[in-house]
């Protein structure tokens, strides 16, 4: 199965009733598979909306009636969803966002990249805010963090995205279906369908307050803190004895990967850290590695956004290099290799006991 | 004694931050009248926009979700379609709708979402100062038109309605004022037949309201009721634009 239609099969599976899209590439496959497999179900809407902004809207409208809900675009068409993110964020709306991102700035190129680091992790749009991110690698992981988006999203109230690129959303790998929802979904309980029994209810985001939207902030920020605490996720892959651990997420640690085995193949202690929760990021994990491990080599897709994350978490405890390619350039596990290699002799770690 | 006239039960006892002369609390007041009537306070849930309107949810009381500015059209289409049962009503200005929202409007009613729009024009943008709106008139001065709407440079007054009225999807769309009495009662009647066209669950409802802004068109309330009348109704005529709710087949 294609990992974007592992994704929709994985929604469809957690219960989200409604979708909204807008064609894109590389994440079509994901769009024609709720056209097919959701739109004529019972209680369930398909929408191929006129823009990226009416299909977040659209999201906003229906997690506002307290289904759940989704919508996926690829990197341009995440820029225009923002402004429509940053409402979700600010009314504690959950919501499922997918960005199998591609190569930019502007049109740029439908080939995989991983350039959209900052603006996943950073809010995206205008204000204080956060969006849990999770950064599949595999299409199993695909479908396993499908699930576990919402339901992160249900549970603390905030948006969520699915950070993958051209390259995973594309590519076909056995996928399990290990998560079935129940047969039927709570309706939210802060959802509005119209007042009948109880008081009237307002989801709104604007205040003339503010202290009001200074308090709404501090509580934003409190659930930020508790997410940071709960749900922070990596995966570290033979760090134990490592001199040298590269860091990089998604399908660049896939290529790192293949890199790592290679370089141990040719005797050099080479290990990887993943961040799969890209936010929160896995500070303190890689803060405990760095205990043990001096050199790290960031890797990513792009000129180096998470590298500053890594930067953040190890100050000057660690010395850090960066590789990346950007532009939607595919990096091989070769030439990972290659730079993994020549910094082992530079470091002289294959010297060193 | 004969009761004539009570608060309705939908609308909230509060004190509107509207100006003097303004249409928009008249406005409110009748939606608040027809949600009455009809028996459907406790299962219709309203979109309020960025724009003066921004407030609307102190005031209706029913449930109430705010939209960013323009998008009214796609968060409806949202609710409505994760909760059919509920009748859902977007509350828009002639920036907000005619502007910035134009694609989210038209698809909706292409689609033939079943939504009740009522389209607040008051020929300005008023919440954020009196800019010009697209449905400024020709030669009308606003702070952004200070030597008058130049169609040559600003273009035309656009009539959105009669665009949104071109899409199949669009079933009854009217354009009323609410400057005098007359034409509040008929303001009420096109708000309650754009109400029962979603009930009905027929497709897309609209009604324009032609809505005096003395503050921004800097005229006392008398005088601005006046120019809805002798100026602004001539380039937006009133009337029925649309209405194919009693055909059997809308081709
Ligand atoms: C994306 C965005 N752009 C601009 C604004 C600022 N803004 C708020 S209301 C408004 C327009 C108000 O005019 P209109 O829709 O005609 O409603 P009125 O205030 O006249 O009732 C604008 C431009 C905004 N809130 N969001």
């Amino acid at each position: 199965m294609s990992g974007n239609a592992a994704i929709g099969e994985a929604a469809i599976r957690a219960g989200c009733q409604c979708y909204f899209g807008y064609p894109i590439t590389p994440q079509n496959e994901l769009t024609e598979y709720m056209a097919q497999n959701l739109s004529r179900r019972k209680g369930c809407t398909f929408i191929q909306a006129e823009s990226e902004i009416s299909a977040i809207n659209m999201v906003y409208g229906a997690s506002v009636a307290g289904v759940r809900a989704m919508t996926s675009s690829s990197s341009p068409g995440i820029s225009l969803k923002q402004e429509g993110i940053s409402y979700l964020a600010a009314c504690e709306l959950p919501a499922v966002i997918v960005n199998m991102s591609r190569g930019g700035p502007g049109l740029g190129s439908i080939s995989a990249a991983q350039s959209d680091y900052y603006q996943s992790t950073r809010g995206g749009g205008h204000g204080d805010y956060r969006t849990i991110v999770l950064a599949p690698s595999s299409v199993q992981e695909l479908a396993d963090f499908t699930h576990r988006a919402f339901e992160l999203s249900d549970q603390y109230l905030v948006p969520v995205i699915i950070l993958g690129d051209g390259m995973i959303g594309q590519m076909m790998e056995p996928v399990e279906f290990k998560h079935e929802a129940p047969a039927e979904l709570p309706i939210r309980e802060r959802a509005l369908r119209g007042a009948k029994g109880r008081n009237s209810r307002i989801i709104k985001t604007f205040t003339s307050n503010p202290a009001e939207l200074e308090e709404i902030n501090w509580s934003l920020f409190r659930r930020y803190q508790l997410i940071e605490k709960e749900e922070t996720t990596s995966e570290s892959y033979l760090t134990e004895d490592a001199k040298l651990i590269l860091v990089a997420f998604g399908i660049g640690a896939r290529i790192a990967k293949g890199a790592i085995k290679t370089a141990r193949a040719n005797g050099m202690k080479v290990g990887l850290f993943r961040p799969i929760t890209l936010w929160p990021f896995p500070t303190k994990k890689l803060q405990e590695l760095a205990k043990t491990t001096k050199f790290f080599l960031d890797f990513e897709m792009n000129m180096g956004q998470m590298v500053d994350d890594v930067h953040l978490a190890l100050g000057d405890k660690a010395n850090i290099s960066f590789y990346g390619r950007p532009g939607g350039v595919i990096a091989t596990p070769a030439e990972v290799l290659r730079v993994i290699t020549r910094l082992y002799h530079q470091k002289g770690l294959d010297t060193k006991k | 004694m004969k009761t004539v006239y009570n608060r309705p039960k939908s609308l909230k006892k509060r004190v509107f931050h509207y100006c003097p002369g303004c249409g928009h609390s008249i406005a409110h007041r009748l939606i608040c009248e027809v949600i009455d009537e009809m028996g459907i306070q406790d299962k219709t849930v309203g979109i309020p926009p960025p724009g003066c309107a921004v407030f609307a949810y102190h005031y209706f009381d029913v449930d109430m979700a705010e939209s960013a500015h323009g998008r009214g059209a796609a968060v409806g289409t949202g609710l409505k379609r994760a909760n059919p049962e509920a009748i859902v009503f977007t509350y828009q200005g002639d920036g907000d709708l005619a502007a910035i929202g134009t694609a989210e409007t038209i698809h909706a009613a292409n689609r033939g979402e079943k939504l009740t729009a009522i389209f607040i024009n008051n020929a300005v943008y008023g919440m954020t100062g009196g800019q010009m709106a697209p449905t400024t008139l020709s030669q009308m001065v606003t702070t952004t038109t200070p030597y008058g709407r130049d169609e040559k440079l600003e273009g035309y007054p656009i009539r959105i309605s009669e665009m949104i009225a071109l899409t199949k999807g669009a079933v009854y769309i009217e354009r009323v004022a609410v400057n005098s009495p007359a034409h509040i009662i008929k303001a009420k009647k096109a708000i309650r037949k754009a109400f029962q066209v979603q009930v009905d669950g027929l497709g897309y409802a609209l009604v324009e309201i032609l809505s005096p802004c003395p503050t921004n068109w800097k005229m006392t309330p008398v005088e601005s009721w006046k120019w809805v009348d002798e100026v602004m109704s001539k380039e937006f005529p009133l009337g029925v634009i649309k209405d194919t709710t009693g055909a059997k087949n809308v081709d």
